[in-house]
């Protein structure tokens, strides 16, 4: 035994004899994890939270989280003796009086788009591979309450700085409070310690967004990690793989490199972006005072869906018996996206409904194979982009020389025709694409090659496809669409029928299927053709 | 589909291909070089970094291409953790691709439920544990413990109450009073009608009483847009038409939407815009909203001069500025 092995040797009795870890660091370093480009998307948010956490708290240092008014006296002379809160004034600081200081806002801030944007594709990529069907419904919540609290926590972070643009961003929020019925004004005056803007907002959302949320993400993102970790990562299907097993490489010491070297990627692109890409320059907007706003007003992207339905509601408001309900603010602003999220939160529930299907599911989807699905996933999409675009309408219509009333008409119209258009379009290129799986199988691939046949007909060469392709395109699961049993054995009518036969339509539309080729009819194909 | 077709068969895993590295002692040798050339990429980049923070004035500028001008200081200190972190990470990922074992590795996965007998099991002694509180049998526990926990979570939430004060009659008020005179923000000075031309557009405030000081939350609320037109463009009622002076009209700035505020002022069509949704008011008909989210016009406040010919109002706004809330109480 070496000198070292023998260091080592001792470092590891003395944990194991006082933990008995051996055992399970055993088995757990040997952990298989399938590899697969789409997998990287959640490891980016997470490496990009530890990024956020990093900056974060070199922020920490120098921000000053008051609004206690002060006067401008740094570095940077156009805001000189300028009135300002101590947030504002401090982020000046941070920005021009600290070395790095602006390096770490930029990162900070573009790790906050990045991790919201991974989230995202982190989500459909789930979404379209069902891989938050059985056993996995619980993560999926985890996940849903992950994006939402990141919204929150996102627009809490650019709100710090006490900027014209953030402020202004807080006054909207303060009129969402307000307009919830009967309490609203009170919900508001409390968030505020009184009138609006006050001076204990920004105190108060320092402490959610540096503790509060921060702890909640821990909380969860740790459990995200151990279901996975216990549940044993999904894995798209191909020859070899099957329900029952897992394949791909073992954490020591392939994963542990590739994870670990792909946090260093991570960060050095977020670094990158923040040293040569400006984002968020507060010193140009000025301290918040709600008599001013600068033109192209606009919240970062993973907010600017909402702002785009605030901007595209219909001026509703109701008034009666000396109260008002302010209808533009509370459909666009509450309704609508908790309609979205709480449904997004049930569908593993509401497609195990549809499909009667209550097995476990380890081999991903093809998205396909899953019509319906994907057609749902592509109609949500289009119904966000289209608030998205609305939310930036005032940018394109400065930018391409429009009306920003032909935009609004445009949304407005869009929201409703282009998503149910987008499901439908969808589904037919899937069950197309199925179909295409389907000849591919059967008839082989197209070479090119033509040739001549000893009697003049000129047929086109058909290359017959690996055992190992067909097995991929033919293996993927044949839903069968449930059935609508209206009598029991004795002719008694079953009750609930109207759920009952809502379900067998929901179900017989989700099970719409290009069926997949076979062998048998391979063969039949093959001796037909001789 | 009927199951008497016979479906493809699984194959299996694919061979597996070797790399050049597993078998070519140059290949595996070039590999390695590789790695630690990108190892020391990342070691460039650490020096560049702190040679940067600590050399570097923080006000040189230096031109690049695209880019245009830079500091230099923050962009050598940026470019070297960029460099330090995203080669560290290449050298890892590029080492565990050509060096570390590639073969695919198939781990068993099991079902996640339970043996039968162990769910019985299970079953069986929550039953039995659970059963010697005896919780199912003694309600008077059962429901005073509910009420007792009940109770208990209800504390931290009144201890919110002192967040703030109750709202009152503040979102119905602001500081506009009757003869109050309209001053110029920022500045602060009266303003008489011959100051602003036709198709001018000024932001003024409630002129401040003595020892009074102006607020964010009194900006919030006072804020008011004057405009003056040609008198012969205003269509408006006669109550409205004697709200204004000399063709100058005054409304709330802050948005009857969502309390931004509405800045844009377009000459031309005589429109007010508010940059955050769009809502778009007509000025010529008392800001009636004729585009965009807003429900109401903006509240229209009552100008005249008083005897030395400066702009005051003729009395406070006759309705609450601002966003709408549930204890409001006018159309």
């Amino acid at each position: 035994m070496s000198q070292k092995e023998r260091i080592i040797g001792g470092v590891a009795n003395y944990v194991d004899e006082r933990t008995g870890a051996a055992k399970w660091l055993n088995k757990n370093l040997k952990k298989v994890f399938p590899d697969h480009w789409s997998f990287m998307l959640g490891e980016v948010a997470l490496y990009s939270f530890v990024i956020l956490l990093l900056t974060g708290t070199f922020l920490t240092f120098w921000f000053d989280p008051s609004q206690r008014d002060v006067i401008y006296n740094g570095s940077y002379q156009p805001l000189q003796n300028v009135q300002m809160s101590a947030a504002y004034a401090s982020t000046l600081h941070i920005s021009f009086d600290v070395r790095g200081g602006l390096l770490m806002r930029q990162i900070h801030h573009w790790a906050a788009l990045l991790f919201m944007a991974s989230i995202i594709a982190h989500l459909l990529r789930v979404f379209f591979t069902g891989a938050f069907r059985k056993p996995r419904e619980a993560n999926w919540l985890i996940g849903v309450g992950l994006v939402t609290l990141g919204i929150v926590e996102g627009f809490l972070g650019y709100s710090l700085p006490d900027d014209l643009l953030s402020g202004t961003g807080i006054r909207i929020a303060e009129a969402i409070l307000q307009a919830i019925p009967v309490v609203g004004s009170y919900i508001a005056f409390f968030a505020f310690g009184g009138a609006f803007p006050g001076h204990v907002f920004i105190p108060r959302i320092y402490t959610v967004h540096v503790l509060l949320l921060p702890g909640a993400f821990l909380a969860l993102i740790t459990i995200h990690l151990m279901l996975v970790w216990y549940q044993k990562h999904t894995q798209y299907p191909g020859p070899g793989r099957t329900e029952k097993n897992v394949v791909g490489y073992p954490l020591m010491p392939v994963y542990m490199a590739k994870a670990g070297g792909f946090f260093g990627i991570v960060f050095g692109v977020t670094a990158f972006l923040g040293a040569v890409a400006s984002i968020n320059p507060i010193w140009l907007y000025g301290p918040y005072t709600p008599g001013q706003i600068s033109a192209g007003s606009q919240p970062d992207f993973y907010m600017g869906w909402l702002d785009g339905l605030v901007r595209m509601s219909p001026p509703l408001e109701t008034h009666a018996f000396g109260h008002t309900i302010s209808w533009n603010i509370l459909i666009p602003g509450l309704i609508v996206p908790g309609i979205l999220f709480t449904g997004m939160a049930l569908y593993p529930f509401i497609e195990s409904y549809i499909s009667g299907d209550k097995r476990e599911h380890h081999l991903l989807d093809r998205p396909r194979n899953v019509p319906n699905r994907t057609a749902l996933g592509a109609m949500s999409l289009t119904f966000m982009m289209v608030t998205l675009i609305n939310g930036g309408n005032d940018l394109i219509a400065t930018h391409f020389h429009m009306s920003i009333n032909q935009i609004m008409w445009m949304s407005r119209i869009g929201v409703f025709v282009l998503p149910p258009l987008a499901f439908v379009i969808t589904k037919r290129i899937c069950l197309s694409l199925q179909r295409a799986d389907r000849d591919l199988v059967l008839h082989g691939r197209e070479t090119g090659r033509l040739v001549m046949l000893p009697h003049g007909e000129f047929v086109e060469v058909h290359e017959p496809i690996s055992p190992e392709k067909a097995w991929t395109l033919t293996s993927h699961i044949q839903p069968q669409a449930l059935t609508n049993v209206t009598e029991d054995a004795n002719g008694v009518a079953k009750p609930k029928a109207i759920r009952n036969k809502l379900r067998a339509r929901m179900s017989a539309a989700n099970a719409e299927q290009a069926p997949a080729a076979t062998l048998t009819e391979a063969k039949e194909l093959e001796s037909g053709h001789h | 589909m009927s199951n008497n077709l016979e479906k493809f068969s699984d194959p299996g895993l694919p061979e597996h291909i070797h790399r050049k590295a597993d078998s070519d002692a140059r290949a595996e040798k070039k590999a390695e070089r590789q790695v630690a050339i990108l190892f020391l990429l990342s070691a460039a980049g650490t020096i560049l970094a702190i040679g940067s923070y600590i050399f570097m004035p923080q006000d040189v500028v230096i031109f690049i291409p695209i880019m245009g001008n830079q500091n230099a200081a923050q962009l050598g200190l940026g470019i070297g953790i960029a460099m330090a972190t995203f080669f560290l990470g290449m050298g890892a990922v590029h080492w565990a691709k050509t060096l570390m074992p590639d073969s695919e590795v198939t781990a068993e996965r099991h079902t996640l439920r339970s043996e039968e007998v162990d769910r019985e099991d299970f079953v069986a002694t929550v039953k039995e544990q659970g059963g010697a509180a005896g919780l199912g049998r003694r309600t008077l526990i059962k429901r005073s413990l509910g009420l007792a926990g009940g109770l208990a979570a209800l504390t931290p939430l009144v201890m919110l109450r002192d967040l703030g004060p109750q709202p009152k009659k503040q979102l119905n008020t602001t500081s506009w009073e009757k003869g109050t005179r309209l001053v110029t923000d920022p500045g602060d000075r009266p303003i008489k009608p011959s100051d602003l031309e036709v198709g001018a557009v000024a932001q003024v405030l409630p002129a401040l009483k003595t020892g009074e000081e102006r607020t964010l939350e009194n900006i919030g609320k006072d804020a008011v847009l004057l405009i003056r037109l040609n008198p012969v463009d205003f269509n408006l009622d006669s109550q409205r038409l004697s709200w204004t002076h000399d063709g100058i009209i005054a409304f709330s700035k802050i948005c009857s939407h969502m309390g931004c505020a509405v800045a844009l002022y377009e000459q031309q069509t005589k429109h007010l815009l508010c940059p955050c949704h769009q809502s778009t008011f007509d000025v010529t008909r008392a800001a009636k909203v004729i585009f965009g989210p807003s429900a109401r016009p903006l509240p229209q406040l009552a100008i005249t001069v008083d005897s030395e010919g400066y702009l005051i109002a003729q009395q406070p706004f006759t309705e609450p500025i601002g966003p709408s809330f549930w204890e409001r109480n006018s159309a």
